[in-house]
């Protein structure tokens, strides 16, 4: 098939190449077009099937990805496919996005460009969610990503005595790929209930493979003799004052408080979107209470409220490995229709209904690992929430108290949390947690950190973009 | 309407910005009533997201004497709002890149020799010794000393506060949709949340003063401007002065905690009437310059960059002073990407123009009428 002669003359720029990416140019690529794709990571996969640098051994897809090996096979193998058919730029930060062009940083070659777009597919993934606990910037504690990343990218563990900690599908899953790798899982500490999951069981049996996976995961930890302990509340991370690292970690079971001894800690509350590209490109958000996060209002197709920018994935709403897949081809699609390509409608209806499906399960998700909506309450008051700028939830609450700071950006300027290298990215979470309880407001009310440029910390030499405005024209 | 709640005060002000925070203070101080109304949060434009340069020097000849009344304020600033806002007189130091640079800043000095600034020009060796991380680009420059730098997120707001604990009726995210007057009293009229009588009107509304002015017959060419600006990540102290350059360009400090300050180098770009940021090629030419100036800069990061919205003027002074159609109603706006030092003095003079109908400090080049030179002031109605 070849591009309708209406299309926009500049190549289509699909930014990110997890699952959502790769699906999105795939059908891109069917339909006789050549899209940019940008890449931050150095291969193609996301985060969900990262691959190891190519100069490491080949380890199986099977020991990587576990059960998930024949979809990262499928992800990996459509995209080495489309190589030769797309033009690929690995290791690229899209930095900033103004007036249809993306200025991009290139890691390796330590240079810039900027790309200019007709049509863009924002698939920006997710990171981890992260709801600190005293402790937590010990050197020894990650994320649950951070911890999986280590594993799959790196082929480490973090510890030799682990204690995975937080709540979500993720925690059992690193719990048991890091005791399939040979680490010693100490315990997994959920802070939701066993109820929490039986109550769900109904929402969850929507995707029968997949809840079933998550029975298997944990089924397999207990019968391996790890501790799994539900209803928990973290209370801190316990460090060795003489290495100043982790030592253990300490909860509240419900009715005492129990430690246990540990080298590293795995720890997150499931996964957040990364919405800044979206932010920058102008999209419009809205609160979305089954993410509990403000997210960029999309249709069933991945249109965003801004012509021509459609988004997939994970980046706009957590949704899983699978949908974004699916979410890829329908954004893909939608963006060939509005540029007066023929799709397959057929095709394009029956994603739209397995995403929509997906989305009882996804309730199912929420309800059976519900985020602690009482973290803010016992949150004390020295614990650090913005590690960039030191920034306690002492000084949060000192900062609503006395300036009367009610909104993120207001307490972003007055408190500086949010204001480091992260942008918010890792604290915003909590902080906006921090603040409702601090204002006695449902979280949606404190609003949502304004995303500005850079996406990401860019060397000043090379913010001088110069506009060598590789990728214009199909 | 039913629900709408009335308010009578002396004095209204639209405009929660460090002129109208100011002048809501010192209104308070003189024991007189007042409502401000702030469309947004206090502080939140222009007046809290500006570069926090805290200078003199380098200002018109006539803005001198209101820079001067807010050099004391600054100096009293913790006695004055309750905190210091990060404000240091670490000095302010205009580069010169040229001999012609240096000739024009010794004009300068000759100049402004009535107040006191105490500007000291380095060049050659002097310069190399006091400034070892200025990049070679710089031939010299003009240092005044008590000049500096404070923290505009932290100093704005705190203005508010600081008149809302005097007494000062604060309504933060309450847009004037309809501003008259009834031949008594100005009428404010903010949604159907609130209505404000008052016989003095301030209109600081920066950017956003021209339809209140326009209202009564003051039409003025005001215009929105919107400022680059960047900030690194935190980096080794090395610089206590805040930079400029002469001739204009870019300006930059570093903060306690090492971050580096960085604006000017271009224009930003409006989002939509209220929202700003940093274009894309006022960040490259940003990064040009402060490598040039600031060699060490080339391995930094920036971290982030953002804008806001001004009011602009065609000749760069602000209008501060009395209406020339209405009496009780003052004019303070379009301080043109200067007005964070000058506001405290200009937020004082409104106050005195309500209470005595003249300021001690002069203000007649700031005049609403240097833009009505062929008409002749019209009587009250």
């Amino acid at each position: 098939m070849t591009a309708p002669s209406s299309f926009s003359a500049l190549q289509p720029v699909v930014v990110g190449a997890g699952p959502a990416g790769v699906r999105a140019a795939q059908a891109l690529v069917a339909h006789g077009l050549r899209p940019v794709v940008i890449d931050e990571a150095s291969r193609a996969g996301g985060q969900i099937y990262r691959r190891p640098p190519s100069s490491l051994a080949e380890r199986s897809a099977n020991v990587l990805y576990g059960f998930e090996a024949r979809r990262a096979d499928a992800v990996h193998t459509a995209f080495d496919a489309l190589r030769e058919r797309i033009d690929y730029r690995a290791d690229s930060l899209v930095w900033n996005a103004q007036g249809g062009r993306l200025d991009v940083l290139h890691g390796p070659t330590r240079s810039t460009s900027s790309v200019p777009y007709g049509q863009l597919i924002v698939a920006t993934g997710a990171t981890d969610r992260v709801l600190p606990v005293p402790g937590w910037t010990l050197p020894g504690v990650y994320t649950l990503g951070g911890a999986q990343v280590a594993l799959k990218f790196q082929g480490c563990a973090i510890g030799q005595r682990v204690v995975f900690m937080g709540t979500g599908p993720l925690l059992y899953l690193v719990a048991y790929q890091y005791a399939k790798a040979g680490a010693k899982v100490a315990a997994v500490l959920d802070t939701s209930r066993l109820a929490d999951q039986l109550a769900a069981t109904p929402a969850m049996l929507r995707q029968p493979a997949v809840f079933a996976k998550g029975v298997y995961y944990v089924a397999w930890l207990r019968a391996h003799g790890v501790a799994l302990h539900g209803g928990v509340r973290p209370l801190r991370v316990l460090g060795d004052a003489t290495e100043n690292r982790v030592a253990g970690v300490a909860w509240h079971d419900g009715q005492e408080e129990r430690t246990l001894a540990c080298d590293a800690v795995g720890f997150g509350y499931a996964l957040r979107s990364e919405t800044q590209l979206a932010d920058l490109l102008g999209c419009r958000f809205e609160f979305a209470p089954l993410h509990r996060a403000h997210l960029p209002v999309r249709d069933a197709a991945g249109r965003s409220s801004v012509r021509g920018v459609y988004l997939a994935g994970d980046g706009a709403g957590i949704m899983g490995a699978d949908a974004a897949e699916w979410a890829g081809e329908r954004a893909a699609l939608a963006l060939l229709a509005d540029g007066g390509a023929a799709i397959d409608a057929a095709r394009a209806a029956m994603l739209e209904r397995k995403l929509h499906k997906l989305g009882a399960f996804r309730q199912g998700l929420e309800r059976a690992f519900p985020v602690p909506h009482d973290w803010a309450a016992h949150a004390p008051d020295e614990l650090v929430v913005c590690r960039c700028e030191n920034i306690t939830a002492g000084t949060l609450r000192q900062t609503v108290a006395e300036n009367g700071a009610d909104e993120m950006n207001r307490l972003k300027a007055l408190s500086r949390v949010g204001m480091g290298r992260c942008q918010g990215r890792m604290c915003g979470v909590a902080a906006a947690e921090i603040l409702a309880h601090a204002t006695g407001q449902p979280v949606q009310q404190v609003g949502r950190l304004r995303g500005q440029a850079p996406i990401k910390p860019i060397p000043i030499h090379l913010a001088n973009t110069a506009p060598s405005t590789e990728g214009a024209g199909a | 309407m039913s629900g709408r709640k009335t308010l009578r005060t002396d004095v209204a002000i639209v405009g929660g910005g460090i002129v109208g925070a100011s002048a809501a203070l010192a209104l308070r101080r003189m024991g007189i009533g007042v409502v401000l109304l702030e469309r947004d949060l206090c502080g939140s434009r222009s007046s809290g997201v500006n570069y926090g340069g805290v200078r003199r020097q380098g200002r018109p000849v006539s803005q001198l004497p209101l820079a001067q009344r807010a050099h004391r304020i600054w100096g009293n600033l913790r006695e004055t709002i309750g905190t210091d806002g990060e404000y240091l007189r670490s000095g302010h130091f205009k580069i010169a890149r040229s001999e012609a640079d240096m000739a024009s800043l010794e004009r300068y000095r000759a100049q402004s020799r009535d107040f006191d600034l105490g500007l000291e020009l380095i060049s050659d060796a002097r310069l190399r010794e006091r400034c070892p991380w200025l990049g070679t680009r710089a031939v010299g420059g003009s240092l005044c000393a008590e000049d500096g730098q404070a923290n505009p997120r932290l100093v704005s707001p705190a203005f508010a506060l600081a008149a809302q604990r005097a007494g000062a009726q604060i309504f933060e995210r309450h847009k004037v949709d309809e501003v008259a007057h009834d031949g008594q009293a100005f009428i404010l009229r903010s949604g159907n949340a609130l209505e404000v009588h008052a016989p003095a009107l301030l209109n600081c509304a920066g950017a956003w003063a021209g339809p209140i002015a326009t209202e009564f017959g003051e039409e003025v060419p005001l215009q929105s401007g919107h400022p680059a600006m960047a900030v690194t990540e935190p980096l080794p102290f090395f610089m206590n002065w805040s930079l400029g350059v002469e001739g204009g360009g870019i300006y930059c400090r570093q903060v306690a905690r090492g971050n580096l300050v960085l604006g000017g180098g271009g224009k930003g770009i409006a989002l939509d009437a209220d929202r700003a940021r940093s274009d894309r090629d006022a960040i490259a030419s940003l990064s040009v310059q402060a490598i040039e100036l600031l060699p060490a800069l080339r391995h930094a990061h920036f971290i982030r960059t953002w804008s806001g919205t001004e009011g602009y003027l065609p000749d760069r002074q602000p209008v501060l002073g009395p209406s020339r159609t209405t009496p009780g109603l003052f004019h303070g706006f379009g301080f043109s990407g200067a007005g964070f030092q000058i506001g405290p003095a200009a937020g004082e003079v409104l106050a005195e123009l309500v209470r005595d109908g003249r300021s001690s400090t002069p203000i007649d080049a700031f005049s609403i009428e240097r833009f009505f030179p062929e008409e002749t002031t019209t009587s009250p109605p």
